[in-house]
């Protein structure tokens, strides 16, 4: 029976990841308790601990062997070797150690990643790293790896074939190990010819008998050529438990030439023709859930048949019931299959902890990260994709948020600084929250760099919220010396895009001398939105609930023209900008008159703008068809819909509008009594400390 | 056709040493440590365990000496799966009542081999 083995190593190089993830943890942490060990070195390191972190290695040095990766076998068995050791005391646990294993566990996580996208290896590394492991295993422990033997129990030599004589006596406990001398005969029997003879002079006399008791003790002449190992092997699992005399017995004919001891062959060569499979994990209850709701569906189906069967007028009201059942049913099931493809934060935050470490380490910053929320769960394609937005957001509060121990402790702060990061869901969006206790945005610099870049007057006035928001602005940097970390000014304005593309977006908020704090909202989903229907002329358009903040009438002298043709409206002591989607769409209103249709004031980065229609529709969930696949990228739609009816709706991109309205009034006015920055509003100045 | 049970914390080993038992019309329970092994074995009597022996819970070594402690399974195989460079505790897996032990590596043929063995 052939079975193909390569079915299982997608399984296994994602456990293997996930162990490696886990043993990253355990080390930080072990090294966090070393900060505190007086000796400098742990020496009574909780055994648990390191017993995990052995058994990741260990199965991933089992596992690989049978799923044919060689390279990781050989990889793992070295650094297996080390922390046996390590877990059985003979070597301290010091801060070099703990460096030395997360390199090792960098290094077996490349080799992985390269094995599930066949990718190339870099072997310079790997070996450096083999050689730096294996040193410290030299250093007065050997490797113990035995002799690659078919069997241990085969010992001198080996290789001589038979025939031959057998002595097997067992010892009385034999069956208590669930061995059976039968099983072992029968083996034998597969080797040659064989005669046996049973000896029962050890039976006892019937009163004694003990049925759980090996009496009988057996002489076996085996017949043929098979070699000496061949034979020890049917023995190898009862040779404690036995003795056992293979003696050759007087040959018949002239040895045979060896007969090759079967070579395990590697299984299979992973050919690149073999993609990448994309896959998802799931938790049983999400699945079991799933199939209760079908199972419903189902029944739901069948009633609404039998209605269907012979109708009659009388049965409406069932149908109704039928129809109103069907829905549930069907939201239900939305429910279950869009959780399939939730996963939870942690799987991004778990990768923190170390990052600020090796930061930590390369700024000579000593920062403590929080991290709350890992247990928040957002659609698989958004995890993906915000987790280098997040990255680089930790990165820069590292960089440039948080100073060097000197000026914070002349700045009368604690010297270890501390981010935190929550996360946690807020209707249909998730909120991730990323808070420094650094020296916060430094508004002087920003100012001039707006300046310098032409995008403000020197003389403009910038309220501190606006003024934040610039280092969204691509190529934004206010780093004073470009390192390898962040400030090559790439960065911010990436995070922003990033976020938006996802349909969500990021605020930031900052307090000089107390801290930056970056808030991210993000979409739940990607597939399907809560969106507002509204109407335009004969058009139906769908603006995403999470962008609209209100919907007003504003008669026809609420409205003011600016000189540059822009029109704005007053709202609550603020003047925003109106956009009639008419004229931006091109297409014939019912009115043009304000007064008979309705404002909708939609947000987006931070900014508000009324965008003018004829009516509300009604709130809805709408399934996101991309426009691009479909048709081609059009600025101010974000993607298309098919309504109920069958026809396709647009989904308006309330972020390019709103930086279409912005750029057409030049800047935002505001009335004389301006509002408090948004973030603030919300408590996060009080937050900051 | 048997009932086998096969504990391993490590879901791909379990997945493969299943399909390939599945494959020979065996009937496979899959547990991931030895807790979970236990609590299997008293409610059915299988008539081969499988068992890893590095596991978080409870080892394999400990899941031999407690399944010898149910009279069920006083006489059943249990095989421990162990690595090269284990030997004593294979040792420490015969004391404790394990009926033998296949070595990793192996591919699916070896461990049908071995079964087929200890089935008879």
């Amino acid at each position: 029976m052939a079975i193909d083995i390569r079915q299982f190593h997608q399984t296994f190089l994602e456990e293997s990841l996930d162990g490696l993830a886990r043993m990253e943890a355990l080390l930080l942490r072990l090294e966090q308790d070393l900060a505190h060990a007086p000796a400098g070195a742990v020496q009574d390191a909780d055994p648990e601990t390191l017993n995990t972190i052995f058994r990741v290695v260990h199965s991933i040095k089992g596992s690989s062997g049978t799923f044919g990766f060689r390279d990781i076998t050989d990889f793992a068995h070295v650094l297996e070797s080390l922390l046996d050791i390590m877990r059985e005391g003979r070597v301290g646990v010091t801060r070099e150690l703990i460096n030395l294993l997360l390199k090792a566990g960098d290094g077996l996580r490349h080799l992985l990643t390269a094995a599930q996208t066949h990718a190339p290896v870099e072997e310079p590394m790997i070996q450096a790293l083999r050689g730096e492991l294996e040193a410290l295993l030299s250093g007065g422990v050997r490797d113990r790896r035995p002799a690659r033997t078919n069997d241990p129990a085969a010992t001198g030599a080996g290789n001589s074939a038979g025939p031959w004589h057998i002595a097997f006596r067992p010892k009385p406990h034999l069956f208590k190990t669930g061995n059976d001398p039968l099983r072992i005969l029968r083996e034998l029997e597969g080797l040659g010819k064989l005669r046996v003879q049973a000896e029962t002079d050890g039976l006892p006399a019937w009163g004694q008998f003990d049925p759980e008791t090996c009496y009988l003790a057996w002489r076996i002449d085996l017949a043929g050529d098979a070699p000496r190992a061949a034979v020890a092997e049917a023995f190898a699992w009862v040779s404690d438990d036995c003795q056992l005399e293979i003696v050759p017995a007087p040959a018949r004919r002239p040895k045979a030439p060896d007969p090759k001891p079967h070579a395990p062959e590697a299984d299979h060569p992973h050919d690149a023709a073999e993609g990448r499979v994309n896959s998802i994990r799931v938790n049983i209850p999400k699945v079991d859930a799933l199939v209760n709701t079908v199972g419903e569906l189902v029944i739901t189906q069948a009633m609404l048949g039998q209605i269907a069967n012979n109708f009659t007028p009388d049965k409406l009201p069932i149908l109704l019931t039928g129809l109103a059942q069907l829905e549930r049913n069907l939201r239900e099931l939305q429910d279950s299959v869009m959780s399939i493809r939730m996963v939870p934060l942690g799987f991004i935050f778990g990768r923190l902890p170390r990052l600020v470490r090796d930061m930590c380490q390369r700024l000579g910053k000593n920062v403590e990260i929080r991290i709350g929320g890992e247990r928040t769960e957002l659609d698989k394609t958004v995890i993906e994709r915000i987790s280098d937005p997040i990255l680089h957001i930790i990165r820069n509060c590292m960089d440039h948020g948080i100073e060097a121990p000197a000026a914070r402790r002349a700045a009368g702060k604690p010297e270890i600084a501390h981010i935190r990061l929550d996360a946690y869901q807020k209707g249909g969006n998730v909120m991730i929250e990323i808070e420094d206790d650094g020296r916060g945005l430094q508004r002087e610099k920003i100012h001039a760099e707006a300046v310098k870049r032409g995008l403000i007057h020197a003389d403009t006035p910038m309220d501190a919220e606006h003024m934040d928001h610039m280092i969204f602005v691509p190529g934004f940097s206010t780093a004073e010396v470009i390192n390898d970390i962040s400030g090559r000014g790439v960065g911010m304005d990436v995070v922003h895009n990033n976020i938006t593309d996802l349909g969500g977006n990021v605020e930031v908020a900052s307090e000089p001398g107390k801290g930056t704090r970056f808030a991210i909202r993000l979409p739940l989903t990607l597939a399907i939105l809560e969106g507002l229907s509204v109407v335009v002329g004969t058009q139906t358009y769908i603006l995403p609930l999470v962008s609209i903040t209100e919907s007003i009438r504003v008669g026809q002298g609420g409205l003011s023209r600016l000189p540059g043709g822009g029109e704005v409206f007053m709202l609550r002591e603020e003047y925003l900008p109106l956009i009639r989607l008419y004229e931006r769409f091109d297409i014939a209103p019912r009115s043009t008159n304000v007064a008979d249709g309705i404002i909708v004031v939609v947000e987006a980065e931070g900014r508000r703008v009324g965008l003018f229609v004829d009516d509300l529709l009604g709130q809805q969930q709408v399934v996101i068809k991309s426009l691009e696949t479909n048709y081609r990228k059009i600025d101010g739609i974000a993607a298309a819909t098919i309504m109920s009816d069958g026809t396709v709706a647009l989904i308006l991109d309330v972020g390019s509008l709103t930086r279409a309205a912005r750029a057409g009034t030049g800047r935002r006015f505001r009335g004389t009594d301006a509002a408090a920055p948004v973030l603030e509003e919300r408590g996060a100045g009080g937050a900051m400390h | 056709m048997a009932t086998i049970m096969t504990v391993d914390d490590t879901a791909s080993m379990r997945q493969m040493i299943s399909f390939t038992l599945n494959s020979a019309g065996h009937e496979v329970t899959q547990a991931s440590d030895g807790e979970e092994a236990l609590k299997h074995a008293r409610k059915k009597k299988f008539d081969l365990v499988i068992a890893d022996i590095n596991m978080p819970n409870m080892d394999g070594i400990t899941l031999v000496k407690q399944l010898r402690d149910l009279p069920e399974y006083k006489f059943t195989p249990i095989l421990m799966l162990t690595t090269e460079s284990q030997e004593a505790k294979r040792q420490q897996g015969k004391s404790a009542g394990a009926t033998g032990w296949i070595v990793k590596p192996f591919n699916p043929e070896q461990l049908l081999n071995v079964v087929k063995k200890v089935l008879g």
